[in-house]
């Protein structure tokens, strides 16, 4: 008798592939899309290099000047991920701490809402003035920024934690510590991998603004560099790479989450 | 754990939520008998559910008691008791094997190969042993429940709460799951809550139906043969009892 899902797997691992193959296909369409339609208004207005550089210039300076962009990523992409991870921890921290100790909660809660109202831009100079020009006051900047969409993905994922789950944790006789390790843990776990998938996204504006406001190195120090010395192309090249920065963190922590969490309550 | 088993008596029992203004049973009595099936029924709302939660320990800070709650061995239920839900419960993180040990980690213990060999015994009883290091939501809703099953035979517990397990499957999957069941929990006390008039006369040594407002337990007498009963002319006619006394309920 033939085994139905030896019969299925092929077909199964088929279907993968060709989804990917098919994403790519999109990807490489909406880029070629993009890039024609960059061109196709620089042609149809007659657009000066200084204001708009044609796709060609960019991917020369990205060849030209590799080092330089690689130098400044490699800052700025250090940045991001020790803002990310600072970031996290304080969150999954802080709604942990309001979790455990409601009084806590009475005290933090309002002075988490209360610093949403300040603009992490606004502060920007302070924390130059605090942590000086280097990385600390970047990496800072992308923790601040994440902090409460962490904090609050993941206080809401702990504390919706399926009734059920708990009442049997309950019959079972679980400690408070069991019960918060085995369950409520788990079960937060899918509320903060949409927190993070957030954070990945705003992590790079933290960081970036930080260093708008003032540093040596890293991409939006270059950014600001190169459009004061009318290097447009070279500036385009920097936010490209910005943006691949981004997107690629993106759906590799998406990716990784999917992997990690497969599971939804 | 073997042995006489546990019995219950609820004599005269009033059992009110703190934020309610009336009762949800007043009155009720009735007997739970050691190591037999016990079947509650009852429309929506009518009190079956918080009796088994009370029962359960999971209401302590929520309702008031009054009435006697008499337990044959003199010992409270506190951790002797194991629980089965409508939904089956089990943690989608971890494996079916895990679930099944789950009581072992909620209560600290390390999982020794001995635990893992009786919870693979368990799962073959249920005849899932080839699922054992499945993920739950890669099951059906009738293997899920033979998982949870198993999970509850691993507690082994003297005092087995049911609260409608069975309900969300197929005809055929409830009647496998209800005789796997009764085969596997005869040595426990079980109380079972149920919506099927057909299921509670298959299964029940005891039955009661909880009805008027406030809830208070009628006994309905079952059928002289042993469960789990197939279906005869005494059953049908105690399904015909259990509906007209139902039906009261919702005029």
């Amino acid at each position: 008798m033939t085994d139905l899902t030896q019969l299925t797997q092929p077909a199964h691992k088929l279907s993968r592939s060709s989804k990917m193959s098919q994403s790519l296909g999109r990807l490489l369409i909406t880029i070629a899309a993009l890039v024609a339609v960059w061109q196709g208004l620089i042609m149809l207005f007659d657009l000066p290099p200084y204001l708009l550089p044609t796709p060609l210039a960019v991917l020369e300076k990205l060849v030209q000047r590799y080092d330089v962009l690689l130098y400044h990523s490699w800052i700025t992409g250090q940045e991001i991920i020790l803002g990310i991870a600072l970031g996290l921890s304080l969150g999954m921290l802080f709604a942990l701490q309001m979790l455990l100790f409601k009084s806590v909660k009475r005290w933090l809660l309002p002075v988490l809402i209360a610093s949403q109202a300040v603009p992490v831009f606004a502060i920007a100079p302070l924390l130059m003035l605090w942590l000086d020009y280097g990385i600390a006051s970047k990496v800072a900047m992308a923790a601040i920024i994440i902090f409460f969409p962490v904090t609050t993905c993941c206080y809401d994922g702990l504390r919706n934690t399926p009734q059920g789950f708990l009442d049997l944790a309950d019959t079972m006789q679980a400690s408070r510590w069991q019960r918060l390790r085995h369950i409520q843990l788990p079960a937060a776990l899918p509320a903060l991998a949409s927190g993070i998938r957030v954070a990945v996204v705003i992590a790079p504006i933290g960081a970036v603004a930080g260093e708008w406001v003032g540093s040596s190195a890293g991409l939006g120090y270059l950014m600001l560099q190169t459009n004061a010395r009318m290097m447009i192309d070279e500036m385009f090249a920097a936010l490209f790479i910005l943006s691949m920065l981004s997107v690629a963190l993106y759906f590799t922590t998406d990716y990784l989450l999917k992997k990690l969490i497969p599971w939804d309550l | 754990m073997r042995g006489a088993g546990i019995s219950i008596s609820i004599e005269n029992a009033s059992l009110q939520y703190h934020q309610a203004t009336t009762p949800t049973l007043q009155g009720c009595t009735l007997h739970i008998p050691a190591r037999q099936w016990t079947c509650l029924l009852g429309r929506s709302g009518s009190g079956k559910t918080t009796l088994l939660r009370y029962l359960a320990g999971l209401l302590v800070d929520q309702v008031s008691w009054q009435g006697t709650l008499i337990i044959s061995d003199g010992q409270p239920l506190n951790g002797r008791i194991a629980y089965m839900a409508q939904q089956d419960l089990l943690l989608p993180w971890l494996s079916v094997v895990d679930n099944v040990c789950l009581s072992y980690r909620l209560s600290g213990q390390t999982i020794t190969p001995d635990i893992q060999q009786q919870a693979q015994h368990l799962l073959e009883q249920v005849g899932l042993a080839a699922q054992c290091q499945s993920l739950p939501q890669t099951l059906s809703g009738g293997m899920r429940q033979r998982v949870a099953l198993a999970r509850t035979l691993m507690q082994d517990k003297p005092l087995v709460l049911m609260d409608e397990p069975f309900s969300a499957l197929d005809a055929v999957a409830r009647h496998k799951l209800q005789s796997l069941s009764f085969e596997l929990l005869k040595d426990k006390t079980v109380v079972l809550i149920t919506h099927d008039p057909q299921e509670a006369v298959r299964l029940a040594d005891a039955l009661y139906i909880l009805n008027g407002s406030p809830a208070q337990a009628q006994a309905i007498a079952v059928p002289e043969d042993l469960p789990p009963r197939a279906l005869s002319a005494a059953a049908a006619q105690i399904q015909q009892h259990i509906f007209q006394v139902l039906g009261q309920d919702y005029d």
